[in-house]
């Protein structure tokens, strides 16, 4: 009932959209929510929980891959996931990093305040690892992190989490007093393939990495012993006790069940092999707690049309909202130019906010999945649309507006009958380029868990897997295409025979 | 029907016009005429009310334009500007009937009035379906016309129409808008730059200069009895061909 309750209380901005995210327990049977991180260690967490909380009668929802730590903790607290494996490094650099703890009792209690309760340790500590390629760091002669400040030419790429954490790149620098300039941030799946290629020398590597083996990495020992331990957990909601008491005891199970060679073992097969990381969750689960449980795997057609769908909806719902908000904002703004400045501004400011955070935002709002990334969407569609509706009418020569005026015609026949179609052009070209940004833009909306060819994306960077790329990627192009081709054929019936004719009869 | 009462505008610094008070002369034809700048334009869409003057008023038909219902009053006003200011969206046609499709009016009276509009304008039926882009100056100007009657207007406000045409196309329809005006026996206020055209169209001449009005009256006062020497100079700064082949020749 929790689920099912919780929508109305979101209120009206959320309004339709959130109908979809809200599941409701079918048959008796509680419906608990699992989240994974986007790589694929988590991806194989997220599986064998949700296998568990299966066999312990429980409706089982994977949302994987989802962004990052933030949408992880985010999405918790909403509720609109049960349960996810995070690291205990991570708890107290990022999650709690606002507050002083150190121990897992402290870190515990101080999660409770939040109503999230961790487990036991899993039994691998999964921490940050540098390392570098072994034939490059057996010519320079390193073997610890304290060797690199020896070699201020080497060039690092660390994740982009990496940058910014409490016990990233800032700290470890001062810390080692590396003297190294050239630092970039980059995804981790993208920094092994960089290492590879040689466009950089120093990498963070996570500790059961399967690439370290495959790549040849050397890890550097941590011989300051800077970071914090790892140690794999699991976060779940305090409700989850109540509401699954089964599923709380079956996922407890956990504790102490993975050591970190079958860490590492359980990423080779997913990541090397491109085993299906439910199929690897499945022999996780059958091996140690002799559950079977039935892999439904689908298949590439089924794939491409959920994503299809997931994805025109995203665009559509986005952008039919943004056009019915954006050309009356437009409207407004050639009519009122003082208030039109400060709607201008708005929806420019608006266009800046990178898109992640502004899932971010949006988690406690509307949760994740389509919902917010629609509304994302919707907000970065409406500059296009409310500046060429500004433009447009702006720029409809004063001799019209006198002779529409002259005729007789009220203000807001003038705006239907001689503005508005006179602006149809620039209306239109802006609708055309809203929906062309759209389209690319909702790859990203995968962050947050919502289908649409961002997914195969987001799986194919995690497994390296070039053909997973394009299967989102050409697919996304395809359709920003097929949008801009609709929207020109629309121009034919929309923007009146007058205002294309070029020259005279 | 229309009046002028200390009505005065300026931009700004700059006055425009006045303050001036000026009653036009019922089922005449009132030209105003005067150099570039002098505010006739400035007087002529002040009287449409697309400018509100800042002192004085614009009455019609015993009423301030200020209190009155724009929309409605310009209704019984007809305008016609430089270039026709033709809705390029729209057909000729559509362009005529518009705001007659707006008010509602039945298909029948609307396509009666058209034919009898386009007759009257000489303007080619078949050619009602295009676009103002495929009409040539002189042709949208007669749509343009005929756009301002199609509601019979009380009124006819016509703000440098032939401004913007060849010499030839110009001559020809300088003749026929007088005889439009007769036929239609209203009430006409046309601004025009050329002497030439004012005094064979206009019944009553409007001399301005510098936002005030210098003469009213017929041609025939302004050439003999000019109010003062800018009249004179005015009134024969325009040299017509026969005159530059006498004086040279």
């Amino acid at each position: 009932m929790r689920r099912a309750l919780q929508c109305p209380a979101r209120g009206a901005l959320v309004g339709l959209l959130a109908v979809a995210a809200c599941s409701t327990p079918i048959d008796g049977r509680p419906v608990v929510v699992v989240g994974s991180k986007a790589f694929t260690e988590a991806v194989v967490l997220g599986e064998v929980i949700a296998q568990l909380a299966e066999h312990a009668g429980a409706d089982a929802d994977h949302r994987r891959q989802l962004g990052g730590t933030r949408i992880l903790w985010e999405a918790l607290l909403a509720g609109e996931i049960d349960v996810y494996a995070e690291y205990t490094g991570t708890i107290v650099e990022e999650i709690l990093a606002a507050t002083d703890v150190a121990g897992d009792d402290q870190v515990g209690r101080e999660l409770e305040r939040h109503g999230v309760r961790m487990s036991g340790h899993l039994g691998f500590n999964n921490t940050y690892v540098i390392g570098m390629l072994e034939d490059v760091a057996e010519e320079l002669e390193i073997r610890t992190v304290s060797d690199l400040a020896a070699h201020p030419a080497l060039r690092f790429g660390f994740s982009n989490e990496f940058m910014d954490r409490g016990d990233g790149w800032p700290s470890l620098r001062t810390r080692y007093a590396l003297p190294q300039e050239n630092v970039r941030g980059l995804d981790h799946d993208l920094a092994y393939r960089s290492i590879e290629s040689r466009s950089i020398d120093v990498i963070d590597l996570y500790s059961t990495d399967a690439e370290i083996e495959f790549y040849g990495l050397r890890p550097l020992e941590d011989n300051l012993g800077h970071f914090p331990a790892y140690q794999a957990v699991l976060l779940f909601r305090d409700d989850l006790v109540e509401r699954a008491p089964a599923v709380v005891e079956a996922i407890l199970g956990l504790e102490g069940a993975i050591d970190e060679g079958e860490m590492v073992a359980m990423n080779a097969r997913a990541k090397l092999e491109l085993v299906p990381e439910s199929v690897v969750a499945a022999e996780f689960v059958e091996a140690r707690f002799g559950l079977q449980t039935e892999v439904v795997l689908e298949g590439l057609l089924d794939r491409f049309a959920r994503n299809l769908r997931g994805h025109l909806w995203l665009v559509s719902v986005s952008l039919l909202a943004a056009i019915i908000i954006a050309v009356p904002l437009g409207v407004v703004a050639a009519r009122l130019p003082r208030l039109g400045l400060g709607i201008l501004g708005v929806v420019g400011i608006v266009q800046t906010i990178p898109s992640l955070a502004l899932f971010v935002f949006m988690i406690p709002l509307l949760g994740i999945g389509a919902p917010p990334a629609i509304a994302a969407l919707f907000f970065y569609s409406l500059l296009p649309i409310v500046r060429n509706t500004h433009a447009g009418l702006m720029s409809i020569p004063a001799a019209y507006l006198d002779s529409a005026a002259a005729l007789g015609l009220t203000p807001a026949a003038r705006l239907r009958l001689v503005e508005l179609p006179m602006a149809s052009v620039s209306i239109l070209a802006g609708i055309k380029t809203s929906a062309v940004i759209n389209v690319g833009t909702a790859t990203l909306a995968a962050l947050i868990g919502a289908e649409g060819f961002g997914q195969p994306i987001l799986t194919g960077i995690r497994l390296a897997d070039e053909s997973l790329i394009m299967e989102g990627a050409v697919p996304a192009a395809l359709l920003a295409l097929a949008a801009q081709g609709c929207f020109e054929l629309a121009e034919r019936w929309l923007v009146p025979r007058g205002l294309r004719i070029e020259s005279g009869a | 029907m229309l009046e002028l009462e200390e009505v005065s505008k300026r931009f700004g610094d700059q006055v425009a016009v006045g303050p001036l008070s000026l009653k036009i002369a019922q089922a005449e034809t009132t030209v105003l005429i005067g150099p570039s700048g002098c505010g006739k334009s400035t007087l002529i869409r002040l009287m449409i009310g697309l400018l509100a003057p800042d002192t004085g008023s614009v009455i019609f038909d015993g009423e301030s334009l200020a209190v009155a219902d724009l929309p409605t009053v310009r209704r019984r006003m007809g305008y016609v500007i430089q270039e026709g200011g033709l809705f390029p969206h729209l057909t000729a046609r559509r362009n005529v009937t518009l705001m007659a499709r707006h008010l509602g009016w039945d298909p029948g009276r609307i396509e009666s009035r058209v034919a009898e509009l386009a007759t009257l304008t000489h303007f080619p039926l078949d050619a009602l379906e295009r676009y103002p882009v495929q009409l040539s100056g002189g042709q949208r100007q007669r749509v343009s016309l005929m756009r301002a009657l199609m509601l019979d207007p009380e009124i006819l406000l016509l703000d440098e129409p032939l401004g913007a045409l060849d010499p030839m196309i110009r001559a020809e329809l300088q003749g026929e808008l007088r005889e439009i005006f007769r036929a239609l026996n209203k009430t006409v206020i046309l601004v025009t730059h050329d002497m030439g055209e004012a005094g064979y169209i206009g019944d009553t001449i409007v001399l301005m200069r510098e936002g005030r009005i210098v003469q009213q009256g017929g041609l025939r006062d302004l050439v003999e009895t000019p109010a003062e020497d800018f009249v004179h100079r005015f009134v024969h700064a325009q040299r017509g061909a026969r005159e530059i082949l006498g004086g040279g020749g």
